[in-house]
């Protein structure tokens, strides 16, 4: 994104952090009501590197997290851990944050940089559903199950119309790839942050596996109440 | 053992009285009404109990005024002041959804005799 375009720039999160989905339970809130929460594993994560905008044209810190044995890193991961000093981590994430300058090399960030009650957008890769015909993957009516019909129960019925345009429509909605893919789910509740257990809860479901890696930013359409 | 095992620790309760589909239950349930609070107890038979865990359910049915009333707790919701067993029934189901049809002594749980 350079500086010189008119386009909107981007919101961009002031906190930000990593973890890993543990799963989902419900905990009792304040007027003795069940909550669904999704339980996130946030270890302290290590500044590797800082990204500026003088050096990079935009502002991020790069952190590992957790552990890794020396000999599973390439050359190259070595180098750049050894630069920094810096314990190899699970994962080398990249973190946008609206000012990098607050974090230095081999800082941690722990949990506690969120509270309860803030609002966070949590992204994920989602879980994977192979190749979907329409019916799961857009939630199509289908066919009917009888008056004559024959092996077109799931299928999707027309996709256009005839000589005109004589061509499918780009973006016409078909089978495919469904999952698998970047979802971030916006403006969730963060219910406890735990930085002695690792651990933080966030209201309501969270894309991703179990065990999936999942960025977690401060929201950038709702600030805290 | 679940992951999240760790987490819903503290959202179980730890006197919870063993009971089973077809006894007689009084549930003190804590009722909260403006700015005070008070407990009510909701008394009858136990008809289910479902899931495991944080998770888990029991379902009470009592007949109120000749109509029939169910409620379904979480077993470790903190809503419930305490439980108490009235009775042990003798029953042989674990889902005692056929006393819906029944009315008077039909609906009628036998009482275990043995001490469990």
């Amino acid at each position: 994104m350079s500086p010189s375009t008119t386009e909107k720039e981007p919101a961009v999160p002031t906190t930000a952090i990593v973890g890993e989905k543990v799963g989902m339970t419900q905990i009792w809130d304040d007027n003795n009501r069940a909550i669904a929460v999704t339980v996130v594993r946030v270890s302290p994560a290590r500044v590797v590197q800082l990204k500026t905008p003088d050096n990079d044209g935009y502002s991020a810190v790069q952190v590992t997290y957790g552990a890794r044995q020396a000999r599973t890193l390439t050359k190259p991961e070595a180098g750049h851990f050894a630069k920094a000093q810096v314990d190899p981590g699970r994962h080398l994430v990249e973190l946008r944050i609206d000012d990098s300058s607050q974090y230095a090399v081999g800082q941690e960030i722990a949990v506690d940089i969120f509270t309860p009650g803030d609002r966070v957008d949590v992204t994920a890769v989602s879980k994977g559903k192979g190749f979907a015909g329409v019916m799961k993957r857009h939630n199509f009516k289908g066919q009917g199950a009888s008056h004559g019909n024959h092996k077109h129960h799931r299928a999707p019925g027309s996709i256009g119309a005839c000589a005109t345009p004589a061509r499918v429509f780009k973006g016409t909605k078909m089978a495919g790839q469904m999952g698998s893919q970047k979802v971030t789910t916006l403006n969730l509740e963060v219910v406890q942050a735990d930085p002695e257990r690792e651990l933080l809860l966030v209201k309501g479901a969270v894309p991703g596996a179990r065990g999936s890696v999942v960025l977690i930013r401060g929201s950038v359409k709702r600030k805290a109440r | 053992m679940n992951p999240t095992d760790l987490v819903d620790r503290a959202s179980l309760r730890d006197d919870v009285p063993d009971f089973a589909p077809g006894d007689t239950l009084k549930v003190h349930v804590r009722v909260v009404e403006g700015t005070r609070e008070r407990v009510q107890i909701f008394q009858g038979a136990v008809i289910r109990r479902s899931g495991s865990g944080v998770r888990e359910t029991f379902t009470v049915r009592k007949l109120s005024f000749g109509v029939g009333v169910e409620r379904t707790f979480p077993v470790h919701s903190p809503v419930i002041a305490t439980i108490e067993v009235v009775t042990r029934g003798d029953v042989r189901r674990a889902k005692l959804y056929y006393l819906r049809d029944r009315t008077g002594k039909a609906a009628k749980i036998k009482e275990k005799r043995s001490v469990r």
